[in-house]
């Protein structure tokens, strides 16, 4: 009976039909009850109104806009008024293609996300793993502990990041002066900086965007794990498959939609991370540690502002992003979560 | 038989010894940023550093609290930083619940309703760093640059679409017919609203309202191009870089400040916590 009246729309649906007994007094007017049908198809829309309004001037519009920047000469003389706003074409995106520092940045970016990327995923998924075989209040306690790096400001991180690497009074140096020469250890590691190139630079901005990050793979992992049943694994185990081949046979099929997920996740944030990389490298300044996402940044707000250029930039990375993001929205519908 | 029990026991104790490594190396930065924020200047420069503070002081919380070091005290920034968090939270979960209620329980004309989610799918991934330029230029043209108001709207509408995704799912769990049966009872949408769907949505908000504080408080990039020229306007987060970017090396007060910044988030973090990893889970990864 109530699922009856579901189906029949909102005609039906007694809990959208005014106050008790308000209108009983008046005639059914045919043309009333029409306006207030109407009326009741707009309810849905008001309500979305306001998110979309935000949305719209705050998200889409600014995505437009970026657009058209990226095809005018916007810079210093245009905000100020002393110069009109010009078309320029292309111009925009053939002086990024021909600066060397965006080659630099770009490069930079892509191997750091060639890198931080995988490692997260995995050190996350052997920790979703981990988690599901643990007793129930290990896994709790282990997972707290780790979601509390998660969810520390990049900020606080970055800045401690920067601490712990300090080459005076920083505690990884001072360890690795202390380890045996065959692994590498030794005095050369006295005073040691780590921010000043790019190699060592990133290295800890990896290490940091791990600790950060697997929390969130872990437990996406253990989420994906728990809804797999059990016999799977266990018919897998009595057939002779080893834990390697379990995982790559059975667990890992299973929870492919998930993986692809996050992979398409951590690639987003990678490739233009910008806080972490902004406070390790030491703000702005140090050129030849850019990545994408500081260089953009550098070409917008460092003066003189180069908007027209910035947003060109920003526009390439954008479209990238968006053909991850596209491979992201496909996965998400196929996972059934429109519906 | 004992053979067996033996090797379940010793894998029991491999596992736990590894869970308990994984929990020691996640904390050992936060643990280290803890135990500089209490020591004092020669402990922290020493040439073998100490686990633990060997004389504990509050100096560099005082140093912090009072604005001793960059002339400013903590209290201005935790002020912004909580009326801008706040404000977000608050605004960001009623608008986003009215747009979930909208997108999980009407039927809405043509694809409509996908077409609504899935464009906020694709604007939630657009990279701030792009967004962030022709935003400044807009806001500098309607005079919201410098201010508090600004820059919590902006918040207020990052938060929305992984809000409205989340809380959809809650809204969409809350079965119809509990619905339905107050309205039979008499009561009105509104009353509906307010008696069936809120109680029943309201551990969803609680999660999705951790969501929001995290954003915010954490937020950096905005804070730092739209709070540029006045400094009593900082956010925490531009508060830590700036003390950090001024050419102090004053780490025991550095480490003290971004302690002052990450303890309340984490409190808010601890207390929710349990909701919030089913949230995670539920928002993350369906199915």
């Amino acid at each position: 009976m109530l699922s009856s009246a579901k189906q029949a729309g909102p005609a039906s649906t007694p809990a959208l039909v005014g106050p008790n007994g308000r209108w009983s007094h008046l005639p059914p007017s045919v043309r009333r009850l029409r306006r207030r049908a109407s009326q009741r198809r707009l309810v849905p829309y008001m309500l979305l109104l306001p998110s979309a309004v935000a949305i719209g001037l705050m998200l889409v519009w600014p995505s437009i806009q970026l657009a058209i920047y990226s095809f005018q000469n916007y810079g210093l003389p245009q905000i100020t008024g002393a110069e009109p706003t010009q078309y320029v074409g292309f111009s925009n995106f053939r002086q990024i293609l021909t600066d060397p520092e965006f080659l630099s940045s770009a490069r930079i970016s892509v191997l750091f996300a060639v890198v931080a990327v995988p490692t997260t995923l995995v050190v996350g998924t052997l920790v979703g793993l981990l988690l599901n075989r643990l007793g129930r209040k290990m896994a709790a306690f282990v997972s707290t502990v780790a979601l509390i790096a998660w969810a520390m400001p990049a900020v606080s991180a970055s800045v401690m990041f920067v601490w712990l690497f300090q080459p005076d009074g920083g505690i990884v140096d001072w360890l690795l002066t202390k380890l045996p020469s065959w692994l590498d250890g030794g005095a050369r590691w006295s005073g040691f900086s780590w921010t000043n190139a790019p190699l060592p630079a990133y290295t800890v901005i990896a290490l940091l965007v791990v600790w950060q990050g697997f929390p969130f793979i872990a437990v996406s992992v253990l989420a994906g794990l728990k809804t797999m049943p059990g016999e799977l694994l266990e018919a897998a185990r009595v057939d002779g498959a080893g834990p390697w081949r379990g995982f790559w046979k059975v667990t890992f099929p299973i929870l492919k939609p998930i993986f692809l997920v996050l992979l398409l996740l951590s690639v987003i944030w990678d490739v233009g991370i910008f806080t972490q990389a902004y406070i390790v490298t030491g703000e702005l300044g140090n050129r030849d540690e850019y990545n994408l996402g500081i260089y953009v940044y550098d070409k917008a707000f460092s003066m003189p502002p180069a908007y027209g250029v910035a947003s060109a930039l920003a526009m390439v990375l954008t479209v990238v992003l968006l053909v991850v993001t596209a491979a992201y929205v496909r996965g998400m519908v196929r996972q059934g979560a429109l519906s | 038989m004992s053979a067996r029990s033996g090797s379940r026991r010793s894998r029991k104790i491999t596992l736990n010894t590894l869970g308990v490594l994984v929990a020691v190396v996640t904390l050992f930065p936060i643990f280290w940023m803890v135990s500089t924020a209490f020591k004092p200047p020669t402990e922290i420069y020493s040439l073998t550093p100490q686990p633990l503070p060997l004389h504990p002081t509050w100096a560099n919380f005082r140093n912090v609290l009072n604005g001793s070091v960059i002339g400013m005290p903590y209290w201005t920034f935790l002020r912004n930083s909580l009326f801008v968090t706040l404000s977000a939270v608050v605004v960001s979960s009623v608008v986003a619940l009215l747009a979930a209620v909208a997108v999980a329980r009407f039927r809405f004309r043509f694809r409509f309703r996908s077409t609504y989610l899935i464009m906020l799918l694709i604007v939630q991934m657009v990279p701030q760093q792009a967004l962030v330029i022709a935003l400044y230029l807009d806001f500098r043209k309607v005079n919201l640059l410098d201010s508090l108001i600004g820059l919590s709207l902006l918040y207020i509408t990052f938060s929305l679409p992984v809000t409205i995704w989340m809380l959809r799912n809650f809204v969409a769990a809350v079965p119809r017919e509990l619905e339905q049966a107050a309205a039979i009872d008499g009561a009105g949408p509104f009353q509906v609203f307010w008696k069936v769907l809120l109680p029943l949505v309201a551990p969803g908000l609680v999660t999705t309202s951790v969501f929001a504080f995290i954003f915010a408080w954490n937020e950096f990039i905005f804070a730092l191009t739209f709070l540029g020229t006045d400094e009593s306007k900082y956010t925490l987060p531009v508060y830590v870089t700036y003390f950090f970017g001024r050419g102090t090396t004053d780490w025991g007060a550095i480490m003290a400040a971004s302690v002052l910044f990450t303890l309340p988030v984490m409190i808010f973090f601890l207390i929710v916590q349990r909701r919030l990893r089913t949230g995670l889970i539920a928002g993350a990864v369906k199915g």
